[in-house]
């Protein structure tokens, strides 16, 4: 028990209070040193910052908690930082549990655990006033520790007492397991869950990797860390039969094999690759194919080879790819070819931010190619959403014949959610290859309805053969120069979009359907914008969160929606440009010349916190 | 395949002719070498004889790249330099259908020059004819990677002075497997070199000599023997298909060199690589459904 003298009883966030409040909690340490047998505290949220360096293995007990967390019932968002280096750099991962709605991964931790010294320097101010911090006193001592804010500081030998445990030459591999272990008692999380988990993670290396690993979270469990009191998260709420957790690169997919997607292709970078990772190992299974390229020119250029061919098929990447793929992605819409292009945003230009978050694509995603290329660009909310925004682009892909995009980006790749399991016999997209024999008359550019493109293999009754094109062309696929035909067929692959933007339902507001301001979010800025605007209710305002699904086309009748609202502010994670307006909020600005919308934006390359958000539309509304 | 089948591949099919092949008049320029190679092109389809509607030709951009448009089969006529990933597309994903690529040096050897490569190494199943004809004629006289040293062009008005690219000893040290080279004045040797380069089973490249009137006329007398040149064919009793050291000897002068099969070897295409890769997969599954894969993953999830 270094840096705490007086071990205080510590007590987070009771169960009395309602849910969705907890933003508002006031610590309150009591001054009695109750003993630390009495039964422990119960709490619904919990941040938990584990901060070491990128080989310490952090990731995965955060993961492991994480997990654990989908099968108790609870709410789990976590997040990770990873430095773009192969290995060593400053690494953290930051678990939010909670048995409510968890809406963001927390803007302050309420306990850090911290690997080394720098980690505790670097750290300590994400710690909320009064929270614990748990250190290795093998990389720091007492006098390291500032002594602030009220929080308590804790030395624990992590380092030592695995060696200890563990034994032999392990050094210091396995003080995460240590780790875990102490975090486990010191929440009172099931512990036979738990090592059930860490068992199947462990169980396929050699055997001494799961006992050592289990050595050093037995001694991490059985460590006193002292008086300080344990906690108990109240049971969660009732949830359907089957929780999991997952990342939302998994849930994509996962998402693209219900979808139906058996073919494609992409080239290897960061924060995209663990896709085409899994896809490359998971397609077979279903009898599909996912091919590395040499580039990413070569990526879309495969993929629009399979989706020609009559499959459902994908490519995807990161900001700088989609560049390099835009040139195809011209033709894929003037050809009217049907793919699936996802792009996992990361901070840019360039090579930017690789592991950061930002959502500066989305001019890029809707506008970046030569000439006028319509194109559907959806964006998911969260892990979850990740998966039923693949089926939609499934969907969309091949009722309209042109390529969706879809817009994640890296806070949403890496962070792990727990939800409810699809239902896969509810959503299930069986793939189909139509090679049925066209009539004669077949166009391959209908002028009245939407290209549905006859693959090879496919009979032409007419025995005239359609050729896919990407010079402008007349119905039949003729190349043609004509003016008149160029303004038809153009209006043609607009009108389409056009088509879809009124079957497009009007999203719900989320709170006030009237008010003061309106909050409009797209990607994975819906849970820390509904947690703002919930907090700013309770604050007195009116306000209400609308979120963005549908970014290209927009749905119809939007503006309905804004006229109920004083102020209508946008909020994205990129720049607020030469004019002051953020992407969204320069796109709504331009297609409903409604000079009330206005811009939050920031460039940190961090997930957007509580605070940043009410203070933003604070300062719009006071204006 | 994993996609079921709305409608199997009709069976039975007319017989295929060279009128049913044919569809758009050429746009190419009178004299232009590429009409020869439509034409012998129809004559290999007619003998072959594969079902109509699983034929399929691709292209990038070029004079040459219109190709598709006078092919009446299944086409896709795609961006500059892209024609041979968006093949492999196409080939990889439907085993079923015969893939050809057509197109000229730029988008061969300039633009698309790392697909040309990559699609060698890994020996995709497909066919593909460069009608190299020296020039960009498109564009109107540009110089072209394959354009040699003094050619003048509108980019080069002082002559071409960068060393032009040896096609045969690029498509031998990118690992293609079929390596042909051809001229669209001899319609006998297209004709064998095209037969034989399509029932390769691999990735089968023909370089034909395809003369550009407008812009680079006469570039290829010297192997035109009705203008005075040697059309030199190679004695394949004398030169060893599969040894591509000596066919990278042979390769050293192409001006204007020698005609006919450098290099051929049988190694497994990616195609039949990949699929024993999925047969694999699968088998291991025990006839599981798709969606029950599905289901078993989420389970290990939970």
């Amino acid at each position: 028990m270094d840096g705490c003298k007086r071990p205080p009883r510590i007590a987070f966030l009771s169960a009395n209070q309602p849910a969705g409040t907890h933003h508002a909690r006031t610590p309150t340490m009591s001054s009695a040193s109750a003993p630390s047998s009495s039964s422990p505290t119960s709490l619904r949220n919990a941040v938990i910052r584990l901060a070491g360096n990128s080989q310490d293995g952090i990731q995965s007990i955060g993961g492991f908690l994480a997990r654990l967390a989908g099968r108790t019932a609870q709410e789990v968002m976590t997040y990770m930082t990873i430095p773009s280096t192969i290995s060593g750099g400053p690494s953290i991962f930051q678990v939010h549990l909670g048995s409510g709605e968890v809406l963001h991964e927390g803007d302050e931790a309420d306990v850090l655990v911290a690997f080394y010294k720098h980690s505790y320097e670097n750290h300590i101010s994400a710690l909320r006033d009064g929270g614990i911090c748990f250190y290795d006193t093998a990389d720091m001592g007492p006098e390291d520790v500032k002594n602030e804010r009220g929080i308590i500081h804790i030395g624990v030998p992590f380092t030592s007492a695995t060696v200890e445990a563990v034994g032999g030459s392990t050094r210091d591999r396995g003080k995460n397991m240590f780790v875990l272990g102490m975090v486990c008692a010191v929440f009172n999380l099931d512990k036979e869950k738990l090592v059930g988990i860490v068992s199947r993670q462990f169980g396929r290396k050699d055997e001494s990797v799961l006992r050592n690993a289990l050595l050093a979270f037995d001694a991490g469990f059985a460590y006193q860390v002292g008086d300080v009191e344990k906690f108990a998260f109240v049971p969660g709420g009732a949830h359907g039969a089957h929780r999991i957790s997952a990342d939302g690169n998994q849930m994509l997919t996962l998402g693209l094999i219900a979808a139906g997607v058996r073919y494609g292709s992409a080239y290897p970078i960061t924060p995209w690759s663990s896709i085409m990772e899994t896809l490359r190992v998971e397609l077979p299974k279903y009898g599909g194919l996912y091919v590395q390229a040499e580039d990413e020119l070569a990526a879309v250029s495969m993929t629009i080879g399979a989706a020609f061919a009559g499959h459902l098929a994908i490519t995807g990447s990161a900001g700088p790819g989609l560049s390099l793929k835009m040139e195809a992605l011209g033709y894929a819409s003037m050809a009217e070819i049907p793919l699936i292009v996802v792009n996992v945003q990361r901070g840019g230009p360039s090579t930017g931010l690789p592991t950061s978050v930002e959502q500066s694509d989305l001019m890029q995603a809707i506008y970046g190619s030569h000439g006028d290329s319509p194109r559907i660009v959806l964006a998911p909310k969260d892990v979850e959403d990740c998966f039923y925004i693949a089926l939609e682009a499934g969907k969309l892909a091949k009722k309209y014949s042109c390529p969706v995009i879809i817009l994640s980006d890296q806070a949403l790749s890496s962070r792990i959610e727990a939800f409810e399991e699809p239902d896969l016999d509810k959503h299930w997209v069986e793939p189909t290859l139509d090679l049925s024999t066209r009539p004669e008359g077949f166009k391959p550019y209908p002028l009245d309805a939407i290209t549905q493109h006859a693959p090879p293999g496919s009979k032409m009754a007419g025995g005239k053969y359609p050729v896919s094109t990407g010079l402008e062309h007349d119905e039949m696929g003729h190349p043609s120069g004509s003016p008149k035909m160029h303004t038809l067929m153009t209006a043609k692959r607009r009108n389409k979009l056009v088509q879809l933007s009124k079957e497009l339902p009007l999203p719900v507001i989320h709170g006030d359907q009237t008010g003061d301001v309106l909050v409009i979010g797209w990607g994975s800025t819906y849970g820390p914008i509904k947690e703002s605007v919930d907090r700013m209710r309770t604050e007195g305002h009116k306000v209400g969160a609308l979120h963005l699904r549908h970014l290209h086309p927009m749905p119809d009748g939007l503006d309905g929606l804004f006229k109920k609202f004083k102020h209508v502010v946008c909020v994205e994670m990129n720049d607020s440009g030469l004019y002051g307006y953020g992407q969204l909020a320069t796109l709504l600005r331009a297609s409903l010349a409604d000079p009330r919308i206005q811009s939050v934006c920031k460039t940190d390359g961090l997930a957007f916190r509580i605070r940043e958000i009410v203070t933003g539309v604070e300062k719009i509304m006071a204006a | 395949m994993s996609s079921a089948l709305v409608t199997p591949a009709a069976p039975a099919t007319d017989k295929l002719t060279k009128k049913a092949l044919t569809a758009d008049h050429p746009t190419w320029c009178p004299g232009c070498g590429d009409f020869a190679v439509l034409n012998i092109f129809y004559r290999v389809l007619e003998k072959l004889q594969y079902p109509h509607e699983n034929i399929v030709c691709v292209a990038g951009i070029g004079c040459s790249s219109r190709f598709p448009y006078f092919m009446n089969t299944h086409g896709i006529h795609f961006i500059h330099g892209r024609a041979l990933p968006l093949a492999t597309g196409i080939s990889l994903s439907r085993p079923d259908v015969h893939v050809f690529v057509f197109g000229g040096d730029g988008d061969g050897f300039s633009i698309g020059g790392n697909h040309l490569n990559h699609a060698a190494r890994k020996n995709i199943k497909l066919t593909y004819v460069i009608m190299d004809n020296f020039v960009y004629g498109l564009t109107k006289k540009q110089t072209s990677p394959t354009s040699p040293i003094g050619f003048k062009s509108k980019t080069d008005p002082t002559g071409s002075i960068d060393r032009p690219i040896n096609p045969m000893r690029q498509l031998l040290a990118s690992g293609a497997t079929f390596i042909a080279r051809t001229h669209a004045a001899q319609v006998k040797h297209m004709e064998a070199m095209f037969e034989r380069a399509i029932l390769h089973d691999g990735f089968s490249v023909v370089e034909c000599l395809s003369e550009c009137v407008m812009f680079y006329a006469g570039a290829f007398d010297d192997s035109t023997p009705r203008k005075g040149g040697t059309y030199d064919i190679i004695d394949e009793t004398q030169h060893d298909v599969t040894n591509d050291v000596e066919a990278y000897k042979m390769a050293e002068n192409l001006a204007p060199g020698k005609f006919g099969v450098y290099y051929q070897v049988n190694r497994p295409t990616k195609n039949a690589l990949e699929q024993k890769w999925i047969d694999d997969t699968q088998s291991k599954l025990g006839g599981v459904s798709q969606k029950d894969v599905l289901k078993k993953r989420f389970e290990t999830m939970r």
